[in-house]
């Protein structure tokens, strides 16, 4: 290696060192922010915003990384949400089990739902998700365990291990917290793996992929099973936090919302759907309260098409665009 | 010296005689929140006009009890528990909110009273039509105002049978609610000697109806019962009325209709259809004055559950104005032992399990012909006691029954 060679590889470690550095200093700043939030805002609020955050984080999974863009993500939110709630009910299950429960549950639905809909691309697989989704929605309509379009309510918060009293709204928003961080870290593992890698080279590029001997379907279905797990989490952790399990939650509305947030935040960046979901429930929340309330529908449509015509990158996709070429 | 300190003392007696008397209400303030579908299904039925006939009422207190400012806050549901739960909540916890008006969906209903239910804020249920509100849902923090699908039901399908209705064929919205009020019906038919000939179940929220009212029309009934509700009432309806049903001498009865729904039909689809109501805007001449002034307002004819919402709120004001409280257990308790004689309701009482008893109303709806204009549209037929049209407590499993 001539000396030149050597500085350069020297200057490029050095700078790769400080965008780690810079990195784990933004991460330590916004946990900060995490830890402190409960004590300046409504811990409920910011616990809705935590889990959709999540469902949102799930939703980019699958749809930033691998390309696919899921139309019945409402179906596992539901499902967590359900099977957690009912245990919980019926069997007086703690509130951790309950939410492995209702986990695993969606996981079986995702693992069911994939195997059926990795066989197609593109609009054919938005198409057969949505259906499956909207059978999930009627059977739960139907369903007596349920409540049809009562609901479950009155579920118990519950003790944590049996210990530690969720109904204080601290405790369960520090617990909410490390749900959010487990599935965020999950996630960041996940696309940072050489699995990643190969979700991404499959999203660029799938006959290549196929070429170089990747078994394309495998990756997308383990990748399609992830994201329904971790949507079934987050809709099992918002069981606990409202106690109750509704419709909503599997109506395609809610398969839309996610979309919406996901885009809004940046479609592939890790922090997109935390920025875009934050954005989402904190628009609807304050405009539902306010004159303005009658307009919600129209103001998120708006905004909608603003964002696809404007910034396609989403909110953290244009900062990350905007660092890249001023700060480089 | 002495004399100072007795002074002091006497002045700090007072003072603090006077602030423990004020503390009932709390915040120095009575919070109001209204809770409601502004922007979805349910927008004309309560919605902005609602919110307007909770001012209504506020604003003929003056806008304060007793020197105490009366606040409303509101918010958008968006038709969904989540929202309710969290909004309701925040207004609980946050907010201080002293009485929580309007809740529409059943749903929302249900997770919003869950909420309140042992705090001291006290939920008035106009929207909702599920009778488990006051049955297996009941809290003591609650009051079911309007109407519920018990008279609904019982009333109208009591009502036709009487006047000779006695085949029936149901349609069915395919899920609990429709099932349940499927059920009900059955029984009242078959109790009162009349026969279900055939039923038929649609999928929720259903466009095409034209074959279930084919198959209606093909079973020869005299009475189609429609169990199901919103956008696949008024759907059944206008098939039917493509159909000629009604022309052809059958009779359709619905089970769930509000008069902003046949105000959006139009007498010439809607007529000859009979239903029950809680209350009609021309049915006495306290009703038609409040009515006017709504009218004024909004321009439009209030529904039951607007006019629920002025009522309710006019009795739990009074109530507040009587204890000098704004705690939940006090006024509720104020408003079960005060009557109710207002537009909405004359003689009506709150039940322990939380249910407001008055007078229903068998209603049928004008043709175009004896119409004088677009919110001319019912014809009461006949009232149905409140002792009769509500589920008797001997039914409750309200757990505040017979404790």
């Amino acid at each position: 290696m001539t000396p030149a060679q050597t500085i350069k590889a020297n200057l490029t470690e050095l700078s790769r060192q400080r965008a780690n550095r810079r990195k784990w200093v933004l991460y330590a700043a916004l946990l900060l922010v995490a830890l402190i939030a409960p004590f300046l805002a409504y811990p409920v609020f910011l616990m809705k915003i935590l889990c959709f955050a999540l469902f949102a984080c799930a939703f980019n999974l699958l749809l930033g990384y691998a390309g696919l863009l899921s139309f019945g993500h409402a179906a596992f939110l539901a499902t967590g949400g359900y099977y957690t709630g009912y245990v919980i009910s019926q069997n007086s299950v703690t509130p951790e089990v309950g939410i492995l429960i209702g986990t695993f549950a969606a996981t079986v639905l995702g693992t069911f739902m994939g195997v059926l809909s990795i066989r197609r691309q593109g609009i054919y697989f938005a198409m057969i998700t949505l259906a499956l989704a909207q059978m999930v929605f009627f059977f739960y309509l139907q369903a007596d365990f349920t409540g049809g379009e009562d609901g479950m309510h009155g579920i118990d918060r519950g003790h944590l291990f049996g210990l530690i009293d969720l109904s204080n709204n601290l405790s369960m928003y520090y617990f909410v917290l490390a749900v959010f961080l487990f599935g965020f870290l999950v996630i960041q593992r996940t696309i940072h793996s050489p699995f990643g890698q190969v979700l991404k080279a499959i999203r660029e590029n799938e006959a290549r992929a196929t070429s170089l001997g990747y078994n394309t379907d495998a990756y997308k279905l383990v990748a399609f099973v992830l994201s329904a797990a971790l949507a079934g989490l987050a809709g099992s952790t918002k069981t606990v936090v409202f106690q109750l399990a509704s419709l909503t939650d599997a109506h395609w509305h809610m398969s839309g919302e996610v979309v919406l947030m996901t885009l809004v935040g940046g479609v592939g960046t890790l922090f997109g759907p935390l920025v875009g979901a934050a954005f989402v429930v904190t628009v609807e929340h304050q405009l539902s309260q306010s004159a303005l309330g009658d307009w919600v529908n129209v103001i998120l449509g708006l905004i909608f098409v603003i964002c696809v015509l404007t910034f396609r990158a989403g909110i953290v996709g244009e900062i990350q665009k905007f660092m890249k070429s001023n700060f480089k | 010296m002495k004399t100072m300190k007795t002074v002091l003392t006497a002045a700090i007696t007072a003072a603090l005689g006077v602030s423990s008397a004020q503390a009932q209400i709390s915040d120095n303030e009575i919070r109001i929140g209204y809770l409601a579908d502004m922007s979805g299904i349910y927008r004309d039925l309560a919605g902005p006009n609602g919110l307007e006939a909770l001012r209504m009422a506020v604003e003929d207190f003056g806008g304060s009890i007793n020197g105490k400012n009366i606040r409303i806050l509101s918010a958008d549901d968006r038709n969904s528990p989540d929202v309710a739960s969290s909004t309701v909540r925040q207004w609980v916890e946050r907010d201080r909110v002293d009485m929580v008006q309007g809740l529409i969906a059943s749903s929302v209903t249900i997770a919003a009273t869950r909420v309140i239910n042992g705090t001291n804020t006290l939920g008035l249920v106009n929207g909702s039509a599920a009778s488990s509100i006051t049955n297996e849902h009941c809290t003591p923090n609650h009051i079911h105002w309007a109407y519920d699908t018990y008279p609904l039901a019982n009333g109208t399908a009591a009502a036709v049978v009487a006047e000779g209705g006695k085949d029936w064929f149901i349609l069915t919205a395919d899920y609990a609610f429709g099932h349940a009020l499927e059920n009900d019906v059955r029984n009242v038919v078959e109790a009162a000697g009349g026969r279900i000939v055939n039923t038929v179940r649609h999928p929720l929220a259903t466009n095409d109806f034209s074959s279930y009212i084919l198959q209606a029309q093909a079973s020869g009934a005299q009475v189609v019962g429609l169990a199901n509700a919103g956008g696949d009432t008024v759907n059944s309806i206008i098939t039917a009325g493509e159909f000629g049903l009604t022309q052809a001498g059958q009779s359709v009865a619905a089970l769930l209709l509000f008069l902003n729904d046949v105000h959006a039909l139009g007498a010439e689809t809607a007529q000859g259809i009979q239903l029950v109501t809680g209350w009609y805007w021309d049915m006495d001449e306290d009703a038609r004055a409040w009515a006017d002034r709504f009218y004024e307002r909004t321009n439009a004819r209030p529904s039951m559950v607007q006019a629920g919402i002025y009522s309710s709120t006019m009795h739990y004001l009074r109530g507040v104005e009587a204890t000098g409280s704004d705690r939940a257990a006090d006024v509720r308790q104020w408003m079960a032992e005060n009557p109710v004689n207002d537009m909405f309701a004359k003689g009506g009482y709150v039940r322990e399990d939380g249910r407001m008893v008055h007078d229903m109303y068998l209603a049928r709806v004008k043709t175009p012909a004896e119409s004088s204009n677009a919110w001319d549209l019912y014809e009461i037929i006949r009232t149905i006691p409140g002792d009769e049209a509500f589920r008797p407590l001997s039914d409750s499993v309200c757990s505040l029954v017979n404790q």
